[in-house]
């Protein structure tokens, strides 16, 4: 007899004995149910908080590389000064960059001085400036609470305009709507075109928020003839920022000029310590739950044991006569298996009913969703579960001297 | 304290022809049941040697044995041993089931069968809607399908009354007729009178074989 055969002989028995035993499938069965729909909520809400730690990453810019004429971390003085010495980064290296970049969505070329502004009889002292791109808004993240941010025709030198950071703006217009009021930056009036929304925590208070923005063609002109700037690259997916910054290594080094063997002279920053600490975080969060729906399961696990073990013991005569028919031991323990393995599906798939709707309603508080992953581990978990609990009880079974089973009442 | 090693069987040397019609009699404890069991392939012997067809079974595995009483034997129970929750169709085919015969064949073969122990139109009623003749009859069915080389019965006629008693014994008769080889353990002395062979067992002894009619 071949495997599928047993196979297939193995679900029909097993269907004909749960069908038989109503009350008792459905009870041990509701165990697993328990054990699989705690499986589900915890990955759906694992991968949510995921989710909203992956948001909250990239709002303070995770996935942005920083191409800086140094590193971010010096670790000497003379570190420090042979930084200072490289070339500066012009705008040229941040066109080219936008441009021969595959992994990047956005490119942000970013120059910043402080300068007093006044609005009418107000005025506030060094206010960091921004010189930047229509490009910024993508890789820093942000929104904008009222008007508009900076267009690209006004950045390819167009009026002079610029955009507030929400607390620059309370600042200069306190309850007012600064949106087409002129204010005075350096002296050159700028039109108010935007109001970006308040990121408060440590990037809105280290600065973001009471920048102003402006573009670049401004910026040059009227207050840093040749600046150096910071360019910012947003890649397109968090998870290929090693690879993005492969790239950019090499794509900065060819718009240098470097000959191989050369060092670099720029270096490529990120915020790498706040991946760290988001995979630190997630992890446990990860094991916390996985340790917890596993007790769960496991409990589920041992009352199919405990049920199989009954129904082994109370179908030792139809055991007996099989193996005098000519059941191998292979087949009675495959017969068996495929029960307990059929009652832990069963559950699976009650369970994922169950926790379908549950994931809805946990939509409401957090990020939730039942994707194709998690249903199949969840099957495939319940499957392992019967399979597992069930081996014990089932080569019991297949190990039974078919002279006793027969005599057994 | 300690084990005493009880031997049901002892210096039984016996030969059983194709074709037989052998009653094996009795009393209980005698051995009968452990001669019944070793011809079935059941069990095996802890010394001495068995062989059926010509091949030597004594030293079988389990999974070897399980194949030669798939094709070998036929067994008829004194408690039919049907299963109970599925009809007589499928307790009819399970033998071919293990035996890996195509679900047509098999179905086919077991219709046959069936109708040759005159259930045609019983096929799919389960057990318990069955009368106990009825039942013995889907037994003797199931153990025929596979052709076996012997037909082993186990009290066949213990729970039944005389009358559907009887009507077994004469399928038996019509089997043995047709050149099947029978063997019946049985305590009833007008039971092993059908057979042509009476084997008496006392005390894990043979203490006679005869051949009668």
């Amino acid at each position: 007899m071949n495997l599928l055969t047993e196979l297939r002989e193995g679900l029909s028995i097993s269907w004909s004995a749960i069908r038989a035993n109503k009350l008792r499938s459905a009870l041990t069965t509701l165990g697993i149910v328990i054990g699989i729909v705690t499986v589900t909520l915890m990955g759906t809400a694992i991968s949510g908080l995921n989710s909203s730690f992956m948001t909250s990453v990239s709002s303070i810019g995770a996935d942005v590389l920083f191409v800086d004429r140094r590193s971010w971390f010096t670790k000497s003085a003379q570190e420090w000064i042979q930084g200072q010495k490289r070339p500066i980064i012009t705008l040229a290296i941040a066109e080219g960059l936008a441009r021969q970049l595959t992994l990047a969505s956005a490119v942000a070329p970013v120059a910043d001085t402080e300068a007093d502004v006044n609005y009418q009889k107000r005025r506030a002292s060094s206010v960091s400036i921004v010189g930047t791109t229509e490009n910024y808004i993508t890789t820093m993240g942000l929104t904008v609470a009222a008007g508009r941010f900076l267009s690209a025709g006004e950045c390819n030198g167009g009026r002079p305009v610029c955009v507030l950071g929400s607390v620059a703006a309370t600042n200069l217009f306190l309850e007012a709507s600064p949106l087409g009021q002129k204010i005075l930056i350096d002296q050159h009036p700028f039109e108010v075109v935007g109001v970006l929304e308040k990121l408060g925590g440590f990037a809105g208070d280290g600065g973001l928020d009471s920048q102003i923005m402006i573009p670049i063609p401004q910026y040059t002109k009227n207050l840093e003839r040749n600046p150096n700037y910071e360019i910012q690259v947003k890649v397109s997916h968090l998870e290929q920022i090693e690879d993005a910054a492969d790239e950019l290594r090499l794509v900065m080094r060819r718009l240098r000029q470097l000959p191989p063997g050369k060092p670099d002279d720029f270096a490529i920053n990120q915020q790498d310590q706040f991946l760290e600490l988001f995979h630190q975080l997630a992890g446990t969060i990860g094991m916390v739950g996985i340790f917890i729906t596993g007790l769960s399961l496991f409990v589920g696990g041992i009352g199919i044991m405990n049920i199989m073990f009954v129904s082994v013991a109370e179908r030792t005569r139809e055991i007996g006569v099989r193996k005098a028919i000519g059941a191998k031991r292979r087949t009675i323990l495959l017969q068996f298996l495929i029960e307990a393995a059929s009652i832990c599906l069963l559950g699976g798939l009650i369970a994922l009913a169950i926790a379908w709707p549950a994931t809805l309603l946990l939509n409401k508080i957090m990020p939730a969703a039942l994707s194709p992953t998690i249903v199949g581990i969840a099957l495939l978990v319940s499957l392992v579960t019967g399979v597992v609990s069930g081996f014990l009880p089932a080569w019991r079974a297949a190990r039974m001297n078919p002279v006793d089973a027969l005599r057994n009442e | 304290m300690g084990t005493e090693t009880v031997h049901a069987l002892r210096e039984v040397s016996l030969e059983i022809q194709k074709g037989e019609y052998v009653a094996i009699m009795g009393p209980s404890g005698s051995g009968k049941s452990t001669l019944m069991n070793l011809l079935g392939c059941l069990d095996t012997p802890s010394g001495g040697s068995y062989e059926l067809n010509g091949i030597r079974v004594s030293q079988m595995n389990d999974n070897q044995l399980a194949e030669i009483r798939n094709r070998e034997i036929g067994f008829i129970f004194q408690t039919f041993n049907l299963l109970p929750r599925s009809d007589a169709l499928r307790n009819v085919e399970l033998p071919l089931i293990y035996a890996g015969v195509s679900p047509a064949q098999r179905r086919k073969t077991a219709l046959e069968t069936l109708a040759s122990v005159g259930l045609a139109d019983r096929v799919h009623h389960k057990p318990n809607e069955l009368s106990g003749g009825q039942r013995q009859r889907v037994a003797v069915a199931r153990a025929l399908v596979n052709r076996p080389s012997i037909l082993l019965a186990d009290e066949p006629t213990g729970n039944l009354d005389s009358k559907t008693g009887t009507e077994i014994m004469g399928l038996f008769e019509n089997l043995s007729n047709n050149g099947n080889t029978i063997i019946v353990v049985t305590h009833e002395e007008a039971i092993a009178r059908q057979s042509r062979r009476i084997i008496r067992i006392r005390d894990g002894l043979i203490a006679s074989d005869e051949r009668i009619r």
